[in-house]
């Protein structure tokens, strides 16, 4: 083929290897694709996502019939954090939790050579593999939930607050994230898929409620081990106007500081594991 | 020449389901208590914002003092590592996969199966939910008025509250005979029972007409009513009612799933062939 065929040389040359941006891009569009085929999960998830978010505000409510500040928070701002709660938590059942299982079942069935094999980076496959796109409805549920929270505050929120609230929100999930992964990984050995995703899922739960309230063994774990208090309660805290700048700079430091963690672990991970059907 | 053993019998039947639960807990301890501790997280996060709540009124809220909300939600924890059944979106992969081809091979009802594993299954739970609980009490010292009848009868009411649940959520896994969405559906039973069960507080703390409604409901028969038995706030005549309770309804959905499963197998075509 002198002058190279058009459909498959792409004009004579073969396009270079996509960079990670573009590979990530391309299996995160992918993924979507294949979940919107199924239309009628759409109605299946708005339906089980308003139920959800209509229990959280019954228990808000119930909690307000009886106290007019929950350890200094007020309702509106009470409903700030379960905002932030969906809306990392969408984040989380969308593109994370979809990827943890399949890596789970995939050390299980010992099917990850398939992916350690590829030449590409393991830990940016096993991340982008899947994304349960109807999911998005509770990220845009909880973006309206802090809208309307933030429209029942006494305190002023401009521009710089949703700026900065952005900010801690991204930095939130990269953490949750990176927790996430490397809980998964270093779960290679020891445990069955089911229960590890429901440990750390209930442990996400705790987050629904400003880590403030709990007792201080829950509320070191949540902000050292599972970092919640980052990921969720100062989120809440910056678009209240309640927060004290320094936590939102060393939110940004933990999610800094997962991300590299996490990369640690999977090469550990991965140098470490041996296939389950060898 | 040795004896044949004896023929078949259902108490016989279910003693072997249980050992075979009893022993598949054992061999994945590891991975069951890390699925108690991830259950341990919701009722220390309703122990946390009620004693919040308490505390800022006082010390008492609803009839609730902070140590009785500690010791109804130490007790939750029991209550709810022994009322776990059969999950009905399991249903769904259990049609997908082709796998009611061998249960409806066998002669046996597959509720036994599943009822026999879950009974033995609890006893494992159970003991990894005693140095839980010696933590919990440590931790938020909790007030209980034991009485002998208030610990015998809890025995009876946490079976109860065992059987209406099973029963309840077996009924609600027939659901995917007819539908592959079922899942919305399961989403509103279980915001219900977190809503009027007593789950997610005391139903004295919710609006007088809530705790009206949820009399006639399923759910305050499997988490509420057990608890209040051992923390010794009901008389022995509403205990004995809430077991009258407890036996009727599952009875009466025992009564209804058994005409909606001889549909249901009629509707099921095998998959995996």
């Amino acid at each position: 083929m002198e002058a190279g065929h058009k459909a498959i040389c792409g004009g004579g040359k073969l396009s270079a290897p996509a960079g990670p941006a573009r590979l990530a891009g391309l299996h995160i569009k992918i993924g979507a694709l294949n979940e919107l085929q199924y239309r009628a999960n759409f109605w299946v998830q708005l339906l089980n996502s308003v139920i959800a978010l209509g229990t959280g505000l019954v228990a808000i409510a119930v909690v307000y019939v009886h106290t007019d500040s929950l350890q200094g928070w007020a309702q509106p701002e009470l409903l700030a954090v379960m905002g932030v709660h969906l809306i990392v938590g969408g984040f989380l059942r969308t593109f994370v939790n979809p990827n943890i299982w399949n890596l789970l079942s995939d050390v299980q069935e010992g099917t990850l050579d398939y992916t350690l094999t590829r030449p590409a980076d393991s830990q940016l496959l096993v991340s982008v593999r899947q994304v349960s796109i109807w999911n998005v409805i509770d990220m845009i549920l909880g973006l309206g939930v802090v809208g309307f929270a933030v429209s029942q505050m006494t305190a002023s929120v401009g521009w710089s607050h949703a700026a900065a609230f952005a900010v801690a929100v991204t930095c939130g999930a990269l953490t949750i994230y990176s927790i996430w992964l490397a809980a998964a990984t270093m779960a290679f050995k020891t445990i069955r898929i089911d229960n590890l995703l429901q440990l750390l899922n209930g442990m996400y739960e705790a987050g629904r409620w400003p880590v403030g309230i709990y007792p201080f063994w829950l509320r070191s774990s949540l902000t050292v081990i599972i970092p919640l208090a980052f990921a969720i309660t100062v989120p809440a805290e910056i678009i209240s106007d309640r927060v004290n700048w320094w936590w939102m700079l060393t939110g940004v430091g933990v999610a800094a500081l997962a991300l590299t963690g996490s990369r640690l672990v999977w090469n550990w991970g991965v140098k470490n594991y041996s296939g389950a059907s060898a | 020449m040795t004896r044949p053993r004896a023929e078949f019998s259902l108490p016989r039947y279910y003693l072997a389901g249980a050992r075979i639960g009893f022993q598949r807990e054992v061999q994945y301890r590891a991975a069951a208590f890390a699925m108690l501790m991830g259950f341990l997280i919701e009722p220390i996060v309703y122990l946390a914002v009620w004693t919040s709540v308490s505390e800022a009124q006082g010390g008492s809220i609803g009839g609730y003092t902070t140590g009785a909300l500690a010791a109804y939600y130490i007790v939750w924890t029991l209550v709810r590592v022994f009322n776990l059944g059969f999950a009905p979106d399991a249903w769904e992969w259990r049609i997908r996969r082709g796998r009611m081809n061998d249960f409806l091979s066998q002669p046996l009802h597959p509720f036994h199966r599943d009822m026999s594993f879950f009974v033995g299954s609890k006893f494992v739970w159970v003991m990894l939910w005693i140095p839980v609980a010696g933590v919990l009490t440590l931790a938020f010292e909790p007030v209980i008025e034991w009485s002998l009848v208030n610990v015998l009868t809890f025995v009876v009411a946490i079976w109860g509250g065992f059987a209406v649940r099973f029963t309840m959520l077996y009924l609600m896994g027939m659901i995917n005979f007819w539908t592959t969405r079922g899942a919305a559906m399961f989403g509103i039973v279980i915001a219900g029972e977190l809503l009027l069960s007593g789950r997610l507080v005391p139903l004295q703390l919710m609006p007088e007409w809530v705790e009206g409604v949820a009399a006639w409901l399923p759910f305050k028969w499997t988490f509420q009513f057990p608890i209040e038995v051992f923390i010794g706030r009901l008389t022995v005549n509403e205990i004995f009612s809430g077991i009258g309770m407890q036996i009727a309804w599952t009875i009466g959905m025992g009564l209804v799933f058994l005409l909606v499963w001889r549909r249901a197998i009629r509707r099921y075509a095998a998959v995996g062939n």
